[in-house]
């Protein structure tokens, strides 16, 4: 059903953009609300999880970006980010039926299991201001990738700094 | 016979034939063995299989770093009769100081025994044998048994080849890697896949008795501890819910799960039953508490945590009480296990590079294995004299498994498939 969804949203996009009008594309589609889960099945395969990724470049081009940047070991946010997160907090609020994964990340020159607590706190931090512009917590869930999901591959500060960050991954 | 030996020897190693000469080979007393012996494994006589049994306990060997062993090609064979009555003179004149000879006999229930005798060729005589009783797909079994008999009675310390060991095989480029569970032998053979790779994994480890892991998944984009029966490859969730769960370990008696859970910009160390049921905070202090890892006795936990600003470790008792730092030599520590013997720690040091290292279990003591630029994640060989890590280089970020002997010496590749990391030594297989 997601898929249906997600094609229908993919050809319309594209359509409007070849006519070159100056009205904005029409709003993205809504996925209907998510169906609840079992909080007590110890099943892995309950968990699942599904992104919404039009919703998600909709958030990017309406918010400016999904991502926050981090100094080593911190997870404060600076005015850049705070900015940012406003914007975010506002399409979100704009945006009903869909939830938020507030995804924490750390650089890979720290050991493996602080990170997963380090990812966490950047992700804390990031979920708490969003809160504070008035997202509700039932819309959001946090969740730390520790060091595995880089995107930046060297190994130098540049690289470092690009890795040092926290996503809000729009889901179902 | 005595021409052929030396002739066949020759080449192999100029200080075993001086050894000959000048002064006696190195005593095999009760166990101290100080300089490499020469070691000599001929093909087993009796199965045609005797020659890769007496591979494994050749590469088995000179894995310990105690050894050079000799063979199987290039060495005079025997027949079983001869086994356990070798020609001492010959190998003396040789200039080997052990022997390891054996043979391979089909049983009435199917299975075959593989015979495994040590002799001190110096001395003339036998110092040990057993034989082994195994299913001819599980010869190699028989052979890492027969090659932890001889160490152990040359060492005097406890085995450690019959081991397996838990990893993540890592595959792909750093922005796309693959992870997997993986089991393999310590040698690196009967190397198999339990997850498929679809979700990253991290941080497998074995049950005490090598029954059961748990590991971490991100299925469902959240970390999350599972524990996994490894002979019905069934598994569940440690703990139901929405939880940020890692960093799980057994307790030594198997039936506790001691496990980081973060919530609120804060991860905490707790403790739950491997049957289900309520887990129990064993700390609370405001920082991030993870890596703990239980004293063999039971009775402590030796952790990390930021609370003080950096990365230390720290001692607790299995109930959560009096937490004390014991990590003070300037750097970050992370990372702590606790020996098999109870008497040390092993960790990784931040200081520039990351290196792993090995303190007394009180704190002091402290020496450092290795010198890469990121070593870390060690465990522990069930006898305590190897600890495993996994090194990543800079740049791509391939990573790979080495050993390192506890007492001092060069860390060994270990040989895995692909790439692999956070390594989990078993015990001794039964």
């Amino acid at each position: 059903m997601n898929k249906t969804i997600l094609i229908g949203m993919t050809a319309v996009a594209l359509s409007l953009g070849a006519c070159g009008r100056k009205a904005p594309p029409p709003e993205p589609v809504l996925p209907a609300a998510p169906a609840p889960v079992d909080p007590n099945s110890t099943d892995p395969n309950s968990l699942e999880v599904v992104e919404l990724p039009a919703l998600q470049a909709d958030l990017v081009a309406k918010a400016g970006s999904d991502t926050i940047y981090f100094g080593t070991d911190e997870y404060s946010l600076d005015q850049a980010s705070q900015a940012t997160l406003a914007a975010q907090a506002r399409w979100l609020l704009a945006t009903p039926n869909v939830r938020a994964s507030i995804e924490g990340h750390a650089d890979e020159r720290g050991t493996r299991e602080y990170n997963q607590a380090l990812g966490e706190r950047r992700a804390n931090a990031t979920r708490d201001f969003l809160r504070s512009q008035g997202v509700p917590d039932n819309r959001m869930t946090v969740t730390s990738w520790g060091k595995e999901r880089p995107v930046a591959t060297g190994s130098n500060e540049e690289a470092w700094a690009q890795n040092r960050r926290a996503v809000t991954v729009i889901i179902r | 016979m005595r021409m052929i030996l030396t002739l066949l020897l020759a080449g192999i190693a100029s200080t075993a034939i001086a050894q000959d000469t000048q002064e006696a080979a190195p005593e095999l007393v009760g166990g101290s063995v100080k300089s490499n012996v020469a070691i000599a494994v001929p093909v087993m006589p009796g199965d045609p299989i005797g020659r890769q049994v007496s591979q494994v306990i050749v590469s088995d060997l000179r894995s310990t770093g105690l050894f050079t062993p000799l063979g199987p090609g290039g060495l005079p064979g025997y027949s079983v009769e001869e086994a356990g009555n070798p020609a001492y003179p010959n190998w003396r004149n040789a200039g080997v100081s052990a022997l390891v000879s054996g043979y391979i006999e089909p049983r009435p229930d199917g299975r075959m025994t593989v015979a495994c005798y040590l002799h001190d060729v110096t001395a003339g005589r036998e110092l040990t044998h057993q034989g082994f009783a195994v299913t001819s797909d599980n010869w190699r079994q028989a052979a890492h048994k027969c090659a932890d008999l001889v160490y152990s009675r040359l060492s005097g310390q406890q085995p450690f080849l019959d081991t397996r060991v838990v990893y993540v095989a890592e595959t792909g480029p750093k922005n796309n890697r693959q992870k997997r569970v993986a089991i393999m032998d310590s040698d690196g053979s009967n190397n198999r896949y339990l997850t498929v790779g679809r979700h990253t994994v991290v941080t497998p480890r074995f049950s005490p008795r090598g029954d059961k892991l748990v590991y971490v998944s991100y299925i469902g984009r959240k970390p999350r501890v599972l524990l996994y029966d490894v002979a019905s490859g069934q598994e569940r969730l440690l703990i139901p819910g929405n939880h940020i769960t890692f960093a799980p370990r057994f307790s030594p008696n198997g039936r506790d799960v001691v496990f980081s859970m973060a919530e609120n910009g804060n991860t905490d160390i707790y403790i739950v039953s491997a049957s289900g049921g309520q887990p129990r905070r064993l700390t609370s202090v405001a920082g991030a508490d993870t890596s703990p890892s239980f004293s063999p006795d039971g009775r402590q936990i030796v952790f990390e945590s930021d609370r003080s600003g950096t990365q230390q470790l720290y001692v607790m008792s299995a109930d959560g009480g009096g937490q004390r730092r014991i990590s003070f030599g300037g750097g970050r520590y992370a990372s702590p296990v606790w020996s098999p013997a109870g008497n040390m720690i092993a960790f990784t040091r931040i200081a520039g590079n990351f290196r792993i290292g090995v303190m007394n279990a009180g704190g002091g003591g402290e020496r450092i294995l290795t010198d890469g630029w990121q070593d870390e994640g060690p465990s522990w060989a069930p006898n305590g004299q190897f600890v495993m890590f996994h090194r990543t280089a800079q740049g791509a970020g391939a990573t790979r498994l080495y050993a390192v002997p506890v007492s001092g010496g060069s860390a060994r590749i270990m040989p895995t498939p692909a790439g692999g990391s956070d390594p989990s030594w078993s015990p001794i297989n039964n």
